[in-house]
């Protein structure tokens, strides 16, 4: 399946889940990893792309708003518009919302607190490939982020709902919900289902030594968006 | 030329930083303190020879200094 996939990492400065997730592919996938840094022009020929967690120039602004200004999202907005599969993660998933390449916006934790913890996903519907592979699964992956509380006006949130959009929320039925986002969102996708961004990190749940192997599932969907 | 940006959440977005501030003068005694927002505060120097200063000003504000998503924002010549 995902047999000589040619995928693209993004390096900020301040990107720190990046070695993580080249770590996971080379341990998991039969797939090529190519390092991309923000100041290049283009992206390389690639079939899917990865935006990992950190704190991209500090943080500065907003998390995420200052990378994505940076030189190479020019690429990354056409890579996407195009139909290209990406996967921001934590800080990457900020990118992808100050790119405007999600809708919507991660604000500070309503709790003021850094949350480090498990968190317990569910997989909501939607016809997206990420729905089908991971359908009906409860999933446990690590979050860590100060600004991961996901915010978007009420005509913006109809519009989530109804193009079945939201991907992952946490389970805060039955555990909670750990930095107060709008109806519990974790993770969202864009309308044709090949951009997605999550708050959780699937990297760090690779392994029983992790406490989790279910963000295995989640790099296997990923790699399913990839036609 | 100088131009003031303020930058807030909101208000119907939850200000967290706020609520915890308001608490805690709350517990110092300024019980008749009834909210706190917090906000950024930029000051853009532009060139003399830009010859739209107030809609790059906007501009900047608008399209970078605020998410308009969440945030209100204020520009003001100084």
């Amino acid at each position: 399946m995902s047999i000589n996939k040619r995928i693209g990492i993004l390096q900020f400065p301040g990107s720190n889940c990046d070695e993580d997730c080249i770590k996971c592919f080379r341990e998991y996938f039969n797939t090529e990893l190519i390092r991309i840094w923000h100041q290049d022009d283009v992206l390389p020929e690639i079939d899917g792309l990865i935006i990992p967690g950190g704190f991209s120039y500090g943080d500065y602004l907003r998390g995420g708003s200052l990378a994505s200004h940076s030189k190479i999202m020019d690429s990354v907005r056409s890579f996407a518009q195009s139909g290209g599969s990406v996967i921001g993660i934590c800080n990457g998933f900020q990118i992808l919302t100050e790119s405007h390449l999600l809708p919507g916006v991660l604000l500070r934790n309503d709790n003021q607190k850094f949350v480090c913890e498990f968190s317990r996903l569910k997989v909501a519907k939607g016809k997206s490939l990420y729905h089908k592979v991971l359908a009906e699964k409860t999933l446990s992956v690590p979050i860590a982020h100060g600004a991961g509380r996901y915010y978007i006006d009420a005509t913006g949130l109809k519009r989530l709902r109804e193009n079945g959009q939201i991907v992952f929320t946490y389970d805060s039925e039955t555990y909670h919900n750990p930095n107060g986002s709008l109806e519990a969102i974790a993770g969202i996708c864009s309308e044709n289902g090949k951009v997605l961004g999550m708050m959780p990190h699937p990297e760090r749940a690779v392994h029983e030594l992790f406490g989790s192997e279910d963000g295995l599932a989640i790099w296997q969907a990923f790699l399913a968006t990839i036609s | 030329m100088k131009y003031e940006v303020i930058v807030q959440l909101k208000p119907e977005v939850l200000d967290p930083e706020g609520r915890a501030i308001r608490k805690s003068l709350d517990r110092l005694g300024f019980n008749s303190l009834r909210d706190v927002q917090v906000s950024k505060r930029y000051v853009l120097e532009l060139d003399e020879q830009d010859k739209n200063p107030d809609a790059t000003a906007h501009k900047i504000a608008e399209e970078y200094l605020a998410n308009v998503v969440a945030e209100s924002f204020t520009v003001e010549k100084i």
